[in-house]
């Protein structure tokens, strides 16, 4: 199985550890991780604002990086559901894979040594859950299920808890972010403020964008509730 | 004109406004989720909706053509309308043939639309919104904020101030039954006094010539039972094959819009009763373009329930108002951009693109992805702002080189870290109300490459 970590723009510069924690985890798992070395974007911030025709030489740049892999694994499902509905070639779209979403499906993971004796509020990211469906979604009449909780399951010590409004957006929305400003602070503010009311350690959740969002309002806050990507818990020893 | 983002602003600086126009929708919505889980073929339903309109839509001439000739053998008067001011004309001309002064309505966006009012009002005639919401913001002078709930933007202070100053209501009471009945008596006045009652349609089945109005208020039963003339005003998209149709809709309707099981009148027009005139009018106005594009031709299937408003977490925290436009909300921001491009290009980008209103669309309208389809649309046909289209083009440029993008990573951290003040100002949106991110000493590329 030729696995390839993808790791996107902002997860590269602003958060490593979250790709440390993919990686790691991979490789514990027992699966050998390529790790593409001029890999750059998957050019949603581009087709989301609209300039999808813009978007060719990233598009040509992600191929040539990924192409021949069996998978192709990612920590953030807002970038995996944009290749998978988004880039132009068949080969990429049908392997692409967030990483919970593989940990479940093609790994089909049963335990992990993982330990982490906290309180957590889990974040369900839009992309991931009604994208993806990494989770069942409450709008919807379907039987619950949760990709990242039975992840959680597997790890020692850890609570999770949802939020009242289990899956409402956290108002990130990739450039949403500053071009309505006040609509998605508001959001961010109303999301953070019903995850503190579970008295949670961390937020956690599959998306680092989500909780890079939720991290800048806390900050601001001056709370002492960090955010954690699933893979930095599922990877804790 | 403020765009969404900047009247958003102004609406979220009242704070704990936002918060209860963002909890009383989100009550809605709740309520909405209750009922729809008490069917268990509820996901069967929205899948049966959004194929009856999918063959409707793809046979609208023939269903058209079939209503109007079993609403013509009905003794229901028919005319077609291609655009809004095609509309207003026929509205007006039937009403000049009554000698009517004044008219009473109720339940139409179409009209709304059409912007109706304006132009009778123009034309000296006066037009009474008989339904509560709708009355209420028709005497300030505003739109409605909310397909259903036009009213919603306001508490019930704000409505006992406005009926104080309209009706003489007392000052200061905000009874809501008190203030329900002085907007009663004040309206029997104009019901019984009215030769000609406006209403919209919910749907129209062409099978048999009839048209169904729901409402929960009655007022436009009231209305067309009372004057000698029913003028009905429809969105030529409203149609349905067959009466037994009905029974997937009406069950969908009500429960998607305020989780009721169904609407308290949901009123069967066949044909006009001896000595009453009924007219419906079928109105174009862009529907036949949307109908022709492929990506938005489903916008179409809408039945008007505003599910999407209260399950958006944009609109609960942005009021109707924010979008400019009759139909307001995740819907709204779909089907503006036909009317008019320019004047709605912010619409689309009102969304953080999370999916629950397609997710709560009893028809099974991808909402979300039109959103997604039109920002491609507008921004093809040039309507970015040019520094948008700048920084686009830039980020397009780095992020195809590898080389350049590790080198601009790696000085846009290198500036977090020891210039923090050149992100960190009121010139970034983001710094505004959020810290940024901490930059890291080395990126994980660097890192990675050093573990080897």
């Amino acid at each position: 199985m030729r696995v390839a970590l993808f790791v996107p723009c902002y997860v590269d510069q602003f958060y490593p550890q979250v790709a440390i924690a993919s990686l790691e985890l991979l490789e514990k798992l027992g699966i050998e991780v390529h790790v593409p070395s001029n890999q750059t974007c998957c050019g949603q911030p581009m087709a989301n604002s609209g300039f999808a025709s813009s978007t060719e030489g990233c598009d040509t740049n992600f191929f040539k990086n990924f192409e021949g892999f069996d998978y192709i694994v990612g920590p953030t499902g807002s970038c995996i559901l944009h290749l998978k509905e988004h880039h132009p070639s068949e080969e990429i779209r049908n392997s692409v894979y967030e990483i919970c979403e593989f940990l479940v499906d093609v790994l089909k993971v049963k335990s992990l040594s993982a330990n982490f004796p906290h309180k957590i509020g889990l974040h369900q990211s839009c992309h991931g859950q009604r994208g993806l469906r990494l989770s069942s979604m409450t709008e919807l009449n379907e039987a619950p299920f949760s990709k990242l909780a039975q992840l959680l399951d597997l790890v020692n010590g850890v609570e999770y808890v949802y939020p009242e409004r289990a899956d409402e957006c956290c108002g990130f929305g990739g450039t949403f972010c500053v071009t309505e400003e006040a609509v998605s602070v508001r959001m961010g503010q109303d999301r953070v403020e019903s995850h503190l009311k579970n008295e949670i350690e961390y937020i956690v959740g599959g998306d680092t964008s989500c909780l890079m969002h939720m991290e800048g309002i806390l900050k601001r806050q001056g709370s002492k509730v960090q955010v954690k990507h699933i893979v930095e818990i599922l990877n804790h020893a | 004109m403020l765009n969404h983002a900047e009247a958003s602003e102004k609406f979220i600086e009242d704070a704990e406004r936002t918060t209860w126009h963002d909890e009383t929708l989100w009550f809605v919505r709740s309520k909405r989720d209750k009922v729809s889980k008490l069917l268990p073929e509820w996901e069967a339903l929205r899948e049966q909706a959004s194929l009856i309109k999918d063959h409707t839509l793809a046979n609208l001439g023939q269903y058209l053509e079939e209503f109007e000739s079993k609403a013509q053998k009905n003794g229901i008067k028919v005319h077609w309308a291609k655009d809004a001011q095609e509309h207003n004309e026929i509205v007006l001309s039937i009403i000049s043939k009554h000698g009517g002064k004044a008219l009473v309505k109720s339940k139409s966006m179409l009209t709304e639309e059409c912007h109706l009012n304006d132009f009778l009002t123009k034309k000296g005639v006066e037009v009474v919104d008989t339904d509560l919401g709708e009355r209420i913001v028709q005497f300030r002078n505003e739109v409605p904020s909310h397909i259903v709930l036009p009213a919603i933007h306001l508490k019930k202070e704000d409505v006992g101030e406005t009926f104080h100053e309209f009706l003489g209501t007392p000052k200061g009471n905000k009874d809501p039954q008190f203030l329900t009945e002085a907007a009663r008596q004040h309206l029997r006045g104009f019901f019984l006094g009215a030769n000609v009652a406006i209403t919209g349609v919910n749907f129209a089945v062409a099978e048999t010539g009839e048209f169904v109005v729901c409402t929960n208020e009655g007022n436009a039963d009231m209305g067309a039972h009372l004057a000698k003339v029913h003028i009905a005003c429809m969105g030529i998209e409203k149609m349905i094959p067959k009466r037994k149709d009905l029974g997937v809709f009406l069950r969908l309707l009500a429960r998607s819009a305020t989780g009721q099981l169904i609407t308290t009148y949901s009123s069967h027009f066949a044909k006009p009763r001896e000595g009453q005139e009924m007219h419906i009018i079928l109105v174009d106005n862009g529907r036949t373009r949307q109908l022709a594009r492929d990506e938005f031709r489903n916008s179409l299937k809408c039945i008007r329930c505003a599910a999407c408003f209260n399950t958006c977490p944009v609109y609960r925290r942005s009021g109707g108002h924010s979008y400019h436009q009759p139909v307001a909300g995740p819907i709204g921001s779909i089907l503006a951009p036909n009317f008019d491009k320019s004047a709605n290009v912010d619409l689309p980008f009102a969304s953080t693109l999370c999916g629950s209103c397609s997710n709560v669309c009893p028809v099974k309208i991808n909402i979300h992805e039109q959103l997604w389809f039109w920002r491609q649309d507008l921004m093809k046909d040039g309507l970015a702002p040019l520094g948008k289209s700048l920084s686009m083009k830039g980020m397009a440029f780095v992020f195809s080189n590898p080389t350049i993008f590790k080198l601009a990573g790696y000085m846009g951290r290198m500036v977090m870290r020891f210039a923090p003040f050149i992100v960190n100002n009121s010139l970034n949106p983001w710094f505004k109300q959020r810290e940024m991110p901490e930059a890291p000493k080395e990126s994980f590329q660097s890192w990675y490459k050093n573990r080897k």
